[in-house]
This record gives structure tokens, sequence and C-alpha cells, in this order.
């Protein structure tokens, strides 16, 4: 018998964690000994592994301001780790300051660390939740309370899907957010993926499977393009990190064609 | 903090400043986590960069100013190494040549550079208090957030505790739980009531030493399974004997639970205790296949083990029992001695025939049946013999002696089939047998003779609901007069469209109705129908009358009851009595009683007409004819064959059937032909002065809208 997926996470802190792991490789001190260590030997292994999440937050930067100008004015941010520097809510408020926005992670220290970060903003909330019960997070009062799902809502899974192995659904979870969502609504995702650099990806993610409670499976263009059935994937479609509407050259962070991670996001017409 | 990016350019950028912002920016790309674009981090720079040529010109000099250029690295996040090494690197070598022209011999280099060095000291020292603050100010937001976790976690935990322990002490079900070991760590209070055993007597043994000796061996053996985790879940029902003696039994179900990484970590097991739910399921089981009055098997137990014995191929024997005449006991003496008497008749069956491979079951009424299975090839002792003389015993009911005799149908699989329902018929069959052969006596089932009885005996039982199901009808078949050859009435003749036999004329099935008293039914529906037909052709054709004849057997003569029955039928149709012959046989009057033939005499005096059926064949007495107040004479078909085209006519014959006829005509009687079949026939007849014919000539058998076709076409 497996813990169920709705049931309470542990606090952990003994093994490395995605989430401080990735706040280490991005330079911040939000993290704990075995996370830094963890990542250090990720570097060893892919020396631009920290550019890898340099490229993410910028097209995680990149999408929000995409969705707000496109008039966003909610987001669910699942799989949101620590929202320290440039997080979703300061991205969609400095483009409409009453943007709502509600972070939804299942790391509990991560949950816990956000609601310290966020302070009481009356328009963002923290959620402990798993993607993997998305009815579940849609269902949550608290994210009820800040989101109309009736109204255009924004759905972040950046550099979370990559995280669920085949066995826990993750087109399932992805399908049931979709349906839940109103017309008019967005869903954007970030995922690692073997396409470019299948000898890095296989390195990594047997390093994340000896180091950590949490195993990455780098999936394919098709799989990932696959998560947005049922959307219209709107330009330039389902890239690497760095080709997601980029602003100016200066802005990229991977080299064209070696990126590690996929990006795209889908309108629900 | 903020992080907000400053997006607005500086309105007058001085060139230089502008230059050393775009070389600064190149520097630090790639460097930090920050939340800006290219142009946005230059555009932030660009501000500090003026503050860093008005601190470097400033007189008198002072570095302090710089460090705020650190902190504001530091602020939006430019906090690597890598950015404060860029940083520094771009001050000590490019910043020089970007504003030399702004500077414009302000400074002397070796001045401008010791300026410099002194800046970046100071920004580096900007720059390293903030990030060791803010790293500080993270490192301890970090770990209050895990304390947070940790103690929220550990508060859930202590509620799902408190509300387990609650669910574990209250529960009406008993829950236990077991190491990998086999070793209970815990119990509930109801688990231990129902094991009778004390909670501490329990904690730290194994499973193994709890179990009775002579418990359910195949419980233990799945729960080792469990264990060693061949299996990770079964369900089991269990009896436990109390120190008391009772027994329970209860509802067992088990699950490994296991870790993440599927090693086992306990055992839970969840009991109820079904033993009242199981004793009222056996009772209902018990009540449900045995007859409440007699306390034997019933028919549905019966025919469970019939099936089952059938099943299992052995050769299987059947003594269906009736006791003659009980009706008239329960008729008589009433019903609370009827079933007394049956209570007896069960009693001494079973002791007569009891043993193992014998059941003996109540069909119901005073039917019984005794299932004998015996395997081998020893063909099953004949029980029927033994019953028969055990009833013969009198009993004793309320001080009063009483003898009863039985018949039995006896059938066994070899030659009555292994289908529990052919079974039961040959069954039956047999005991109608031996019922017709005298009562008292039992009869075995004979295939051959059995098959020439099956119909009878399928027609008999099949009436009752043939009559519901609607599978009589009534055809006509026209009478007409062989003077102007127009029809005068017509004859109704009932048919039966058995569902399995095909159609049946009368005479395969209205002796059977008389047999079984089904006739007066029959034989009203019969009337009822004629009737109204009649009444349809008189509204349809006003003008030319037809009146219908019908079949009215020996039994129905006898009903008290008939004449009223006719007169009702002609009142609900609204037909005149004229229009209403009844056909009977010349011997259904003459027998003893007076009854049919008063009954006769009160419908000839209604009106009705009455006609004496099938004369000529057999004993036909012309003398009885003035008693009988008849009004038509119908000569047997058979009866006027020697008439018919191609027949040699016997003189002697012929001056018989003249004399009939006339007689017929002195005693006012009108005569009709049957089985007129061709025209010499019906001119013989006409000559003859015979009135009207019936027969192929005129018109078969046929439906009523076939009859008003012909009454159309005239
Ligand atoms: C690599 S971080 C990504 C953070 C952020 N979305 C970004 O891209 O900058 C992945 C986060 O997903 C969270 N996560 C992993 N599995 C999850 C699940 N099943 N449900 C919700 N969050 C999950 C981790 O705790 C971690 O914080």
């Amino acid at each position: 018998m497996h813990r169920p997926a709705w049931a309470p996470g542990d606090v952990d802190m003994d093994t490395a964690s995605p989430a401080r792991m990735y706040d280490a490789l991005l330079g911040g001190s939000h993290n704990f000994e075995v996370d830094r260590r963890a990542a250090a030997q990720a570097v060893a292994m892919v020396p631009d592994l920290p550019l890898v999440a340099l490229s993410n937050r910028a097209f995680l930067r990149r999408a929000v301001r995409h969705l707000a100008a496109a008039g966003i004015r909610q987001f669910i941010d699942i799989g949101s780790g620590i929202p320290t520097v440039g997080s979703t809510h300061e991205l969609a408020q400095a483009v409409a300051p009453d943007s709502r926005v509600v972070y939804v992670d299942i790391d509990p220290v991560a949950v816990s660390q956000s609601r310290a970060i966020l302070g009481d903003d009356p328009h963002t909330t923290v959620i402990e939740g798993d993607l993997r019960a998305a009815d579940r997070i849609l269902a949550d009062n608290r994210l009820r309370a800040l989101i109309d799902l009736d109204q255009p809502v924004g759905v972040l899974l950046v550099a979370v899907l990559h995280l669920l192995t085949d066995a826990d659904d993750p087109g399932g979870a992805v399908a049931s957010l979709r349906d839940a969502i109103a017309p008019g609504s967005y869903l954007a995702i970030s995922h690692l993926t073997s396409t470019l650099r299948p000898d890095d990806a296989a390195q990594l993610a047997t390093h994340a499977a000896e180091r950590s409670r949490v195993p990455i499976i780098f999936r394919s263009r098709p799989e990932i393009t696959a998560f947005f059935t049922g959307l219209t994937v709107v330009e330039p479609g389902v890239v690497e990190l760095p080709a997601w509407r980029p602003e100016t050259p200066d802005d990229l962070h991977e080299e064209q064609g070696r990126s590690l991670g996929l990006a795209g996001v889908g309108r629900r017409d | 903090m903020t992080t907000r990016a400053p997006s607005e350019q500086l309105p007058d950028a001085v060139p230089g400043v502008a230059r050393f912002a775009r070389r600064w920016a190149r520097a630090l790309r790639r460097t930090s986590h920050v939340s800006m674009t290219a142009a946005e981090a230059e555009a932030y720079l660009l501000r500090h960069a003026g503050d860093l040529l008005d601190t470097v010109r400033a007189t008198p000099f002072s570095p302090e100013p710089a460090k705020a250029i650190g902190t504001a690295l530091v602020e939006v996040n430019f906090r690597s190494a890598a950015a404060l090494r860029r940083t520094l690197a771009v001050l000590g070598s490019g910043f020089a040549d970007d504003v030399a022209s702004e500077l414009a011999g302000e400074l002397r280099p070796a001045a401008l550079q010791a300026r410099l060095a002194a800046v970046c000291g100071a920004v580096a020292e900007g720059f390293t208090l903030a990030l060791q603050a803010r790293t500080l100010a993270e490192q301890e937001q970090m770990q209050r957030a895990a304390l947070t976790a940790v103690r929220t976690a550990e508060e859930r935990r202590h509620m799902t505790e408190a509300r387990f322990r609650a669910v574990f002490a209250e529960a009406a079900v008993g829950i236990g739980l077991v190491d990998p070991q086999g070793r209970v760590i815990d119990v509930n209070p109801t688990m231990a009531r129902m094991l009778d055993l004390p909670i501490t007597g329990m904690l730290g043994r194994t499973v193994a030493e709890l179990v009775q000796p002579g418990g359910t061996p195949q419980t233990l053996a799945k729960f080792m399974e469990l264990i060693s985790g061949t299996r990770d879940h079964f369900r089991t029902e269990t009896i436990r004997t109390l120190a008391n003696g009772r027994e329970v039994c209860l509802d067992l179900s088990m699950s490994m639970v296991r870790d993440q990484d599927g090693k086992p970590q306990f055992a839970i097991g969840v009991a109820v205790d079904i033993t009242e739910r199981r004793r009222l399921a056996e009772r209902l089981w018990h009540e449900a296949r045995h007859d409440a009055l007699t306390g034997l098997p019933n028919r549905t137990l019966f025919f469970e083990r019939l099936t089952e014995l059938l099943v299992d191929g052995g050769p299987v024997g059947l003594c269906y029992l009736d006791l003659d005449g009980f009706k008239a006991v329960n008729d008589s003496l009433g019903h609370a001695v009827g079933d007394e008497l049956l209570v007896a008749v069960a009693r001494r069956l079973n002791e007569t025939v009891a043993g193992a491979g014998r059941l003996v079951a109540r069909l119901g009424g005073d039917e019984f049946v005794i299932l004998t299975s015996q395997s081998g090839e020893s063909a099953p002792p004949e029980p029927a013999e033994a019953v028969l003389s055990a009833l013969a015993r009198p009993f004793d009911i309320g001080g009063k002696q009483f003898t009863v005799s039985a018949s039995i149908g006896v059938v066994d699989t070899r030659s009555g089939g292994t289908d529990p329902q052919q079974l039961m018929r040959a069954a039956d069959i047999t005991l109608y047998r031996a019922k017709a052969e005298g009562k008292g006596r039992w009869e075995r089932h004979d295939p051959q003779r059995s098959a020439r009885q099956v119909t009878l005996h399928i027609l008999a039982t099949d009436l009752p609901q043939a009559l519901l199901r609607n599978e009589f009808y009534v055809q006509y078949q026209p009478l007409v007069s062989l003077g102007d050859g127009r029809m005068r009435g017509v004859e109704a003749l009932v048919r039966w469209r058995h569902p399995e036999l095909g159609l049946l004329l009368p005479d395969k099935f209205i002796p059977v109705a008389e047999e079984t008293g089904m006739i007066a039914a029959l034989g009203r529906w019969v009337l009822a129908d004629s009737c109204k037909q009649a009444r349809h052709w008189r509204e349809a054709f006003p003008d030319q009358p037809i009146y219908v004849s019908v079949n009215i057997a020996v039994s129905q003569l006898h009903e008290p009851t008939l004449a009223d029955d006719v007169f009702t039928v002609l009142k609900a149709e609204d037909l005149p009595p004229e229009l209403l012959q009844l056909e009977l046989t010349e011997s259904a009057v003459l027998g003893d009683a007076s009854g049919p033939l008063d009954a006769l005499r009160v419908l000839a005096d209604g009106g009705v007409q009455v006609a004496i059926d099938d004369f000529g064949t057999g004993y036909s007495n012309l003398a009885h004819l003035t008693r009988l107040p008849a009004h038509q004479l119908k000569l047997a078909g058979q009866f006027l064959h020697p008439l018919r085209a191609g027949a040699s006519v016997d003189p002697a014959h012929y001056r018989i059937i003249s004399a009939i006829i006339s007689l017929a005509h002195e005693l006012g009687l009108g005569v009709i032909a049957e089985g007129v079949e061709d025209p010499v026939q019906a001119d013989r007849l006409r000559a003859l002065d015979c009135d009207t014919g019936q027969g192929w000539l005129f018109g078969r058998p046929c439906p009523a809208d076939e009859i008003a076709r012909m009454l159309t076409a005239g």
C-alpha cells in the first residue's frame, strides 16, 4: 500500500528536495546542505545546468507576462516551488495590480516558505496540494476564494510535469485541469526533455533516481506535445525553452539547439 | 524585497555613462537569476552608472556612496560571485575609457585609477554586506519555514492519530494490528471482546498462538501467506468457540500495509461479528426450504436436491405420492383434521423411508415425494411398497381412527431421463395411471404406456389455462336449405389452438374437459361467443335471420344452471331465442335423472330450439323422440354415406332413411342431413324431402367473417 496521492506529505529534510535543489541552482539560500550537495553533483555532470534553470525562469517570466498582456488576471501556479525572485504574482501584478495567484506545491517546506515570503498579500494564497490529485486542488476552498473558474485563468505547470512518472498519469492530471478551466484560459508547460541531449538527460535522470525521492522523467517532444491535447497551442508552438517568444538575443541563456527543456502555451477555446 | 524592474529609460543619459551601462549589463548576463530582460537590466544599471560617475568626480572624493551600488546589485539578485567579480572587472578596465570624454581632464589618470580602486572596494563591501544580510535572512526564513512545516505536519499527524485512536477504541468492528512477524501490535476492545481474550493477553503474542486448535485451518493458512508476503489481502469467515462454549462467527478481512518501497510494515485486520446475521440467514434459508405444517423439505429444497443429484449423474429414483380421497377428509371433517392427518402421514413417511440417500418432501396439498439416490450399480430398493403398507395402518387423529390409502407413481433416471422437469412429469403421469387403475397402489413408469397417456394428461393439465390464454376459438359451418339453397343457420364448432400440439378438434378435448369438469366453463364460453356472433349477423343482415347451433355435452345438461346460463346470454346479446339452437345427442337425455329433460323443457318453452344430434348411429330410438322437446333431427353423416354419388343404394337402407324423414316430419321435426359432400347426394336427400343440408358441399367450418361474406354474397 502506497501513500495515496491526497494524503499530506511528510516533512523530509534529510534528502534533497526538487524545490530546494532548484533554488540552489538559481543561487538562492532557501536550501539545505543536502540540496546544495545534490545540486553541485548535478552541475558537475552537466555544467550548464544553472543556465537551464535560468532559462526556465525566463520562460516563466515571458509566459506570465504574455498571459497578463492577453488579459489573464488569475493564475494557478502548480509546482510553484519557492517564489523568490521574479515570482508569478510579482510578474502578473506588475501588469495588473489586482491579479490573483494561487501557488500550489506538494513540498510542505516549500509551502511554508512561500507563506512566509508572501506574507498576507490578499491577492495570493499558497496551498499544499498534489498535481496528481488535480481535482482536489481545484476544489480547494482557498483556491475558490481567489479564483473564479468560470473566468479565464492561467494555469502554470512549469518544470513540474517531469517530476511525475507515467504511472502517476500526468496526462490525466493535465486533462482534468484543461476540462475544468473556462474557455479563454491558458495552460503553460515547461518540461525537461531527452530530445536534444540524450546523454546528459540520462545522467541527470540516474542522478535524480539515486539522490532524491523524486525521479525526473525526461520526455520526448511528442510526449510533451501530447499534454496540449484539446488546446490550441499558441505561437511558436512547443519549442526549446529559449525559443519561446524571446525578447532579444541578449535574453537567451541556453544555446539554441541544446536546450534541456521544451515549453509551450496552449489556449482553451 | 522588491525586484520589480525599473523599466523607464533615464531621460538625459550621458553618452559615456550609457556606454558603460551597456558594457556592465553584458558582463552581468547569465551570472544570476534576476527577473529582468537584458534591456531592463541595462536600464537599472544605467541609473547606478550615473551615480558611479558622480561619486568618482565628487570633491571632496569619498568612495562611501559606491557601497549603495553593491547593495543595489544584491537587491535585484545579481548576487553571484561572478556578478561581483565582473562588476569589479568592468569598473577597473572599461569605466575610465567609457567616461573619458565626460571627465575631460577633470582628473589625472593616476588619480582616476586610485579613486576607482577605492570605489571598487566600496562596491564590494556594499555587495558583501547586502549578500550576507540577505543570505542570513533567507537561511533564517528557511529554518523557520522548515520548523513550521514540521510543526504543522506533527499537528496534523497528532490529529490524525487522535482521530484514529477514537475510531480504534470506539469502533463496533474489531480491529487488530500485527507486525510482519505475525505478532500482535495492538487490538481494540471490540476485537478483544469478540475473541473473548484480554487485550494484554494478546499484545506481543503471535497470531498462531491465539488461534484455537480446532479453529479454521484455512484462515491461518491465508494469514501465513499474508505475513510471508505472497498475498496482500484476504477475507474469510471464521468460527471461534468462546470460553462459555458459545460459537461466534466472524467476517475477517486482513490487509498488509507496505511502505513506499513495498516492504511490509504491518497487517491490519478488521473483524465483524456475523453470528446473528448468519443464524438469521440460516433460519431464512431453512424456512424458505421447508414446509411449515409438516416440517418436511418443500418443493424448493426438493428441486434443488433433485437437480444436484442429477448433475452428479448417479441413479435417482422418485416416488410421487398422492393420498386417495384426501379432499373428502378435508371437506367432511374440516381443515384442522386434514392438517393433522397430513402431519401424521408426513411423520410416518419419514419413519418408513428414513435413511441416508433419501429425502421425503411435501410438494403441496396431499402430494409428497420420496427422492432416493444410490451410488453404484445396484438399483435403489423400492420404498413404494413399504410406504403403502405403512400408510395402511390406521391413523389416530383426535381419538378417531382413520385409514388412508395413497397412489404412487414410481420413476427413476433410467426410464425417465435426467431432466428434472421431465422426470417429474413422468412421475406425475405414472401417478395418474396408478389412480386410474384403482388407487391404493403403486405403478412403475412405463415409457410406452405413458406416451399414449401423455397427450390426455397434457390436455387435462393445460385446459384450465387454455381458456384464460384465449387458446380456444369457434368456427361456423353453414346449415343450408335444400329447397332454396339459402343459408338458414350455422353450427358452432369449437377448436383449440394448443401451443405445442397444434390445432385440436373437439373430439380430442371435450371428453377430457368433461372428465376434469372444465366442460362447464368451456361450454359457457362457446355459448357466449356464438351468441355474440349471431347478434352481429342479425344486426348486419336483418333480412336473413341466421340461427346458431351450439353443441351441449352430456355433463353440461346436468349443470343445474344450464337454463339460466342460456337465458342470461340471450338477454345479454339481445338475441331472440329462436336464433339459438342447442344440439345434444339422444343418449344425453336418456339417463335416469329427470334434471336434463326438465332443463330442456324450460329452454324449449323459452323459445330455444333443440336439435337431436348424430341420429342414426349406434342406438337410435324413434319412439324416444316423442318424449323430447326437440325441433330438429340431425341425421349422422355416416348414416347418409350410401346416398353419395357412385354408391349403389341399398333399397332397404334408402327406405329406412325415407321412413325416418317422414316420421320426423310427422312429429313436427325438421330434418338436417350431415356430411353432405356431393350434388348427387343432395339431390337424393331433396327427393326424400329432407329440409336442410350440412357438409363440405355447402361449406366447411370457417371463421365468422367468412359466414358474413357468404351472407353478403347472398
Ligand atoms: C523544479 S520546481 C519548479 C518551480 C517553478 N514552477 C519554476 O519553474 O520555477 C518543481 C516543484 O514542483 C513541486 N512538485 C513536485 N511534484 C509535485 C506534485 N505532484 N504536485 C505539486 N507539486 C509538485 C516540487 O515540490 C517543486 O517545488
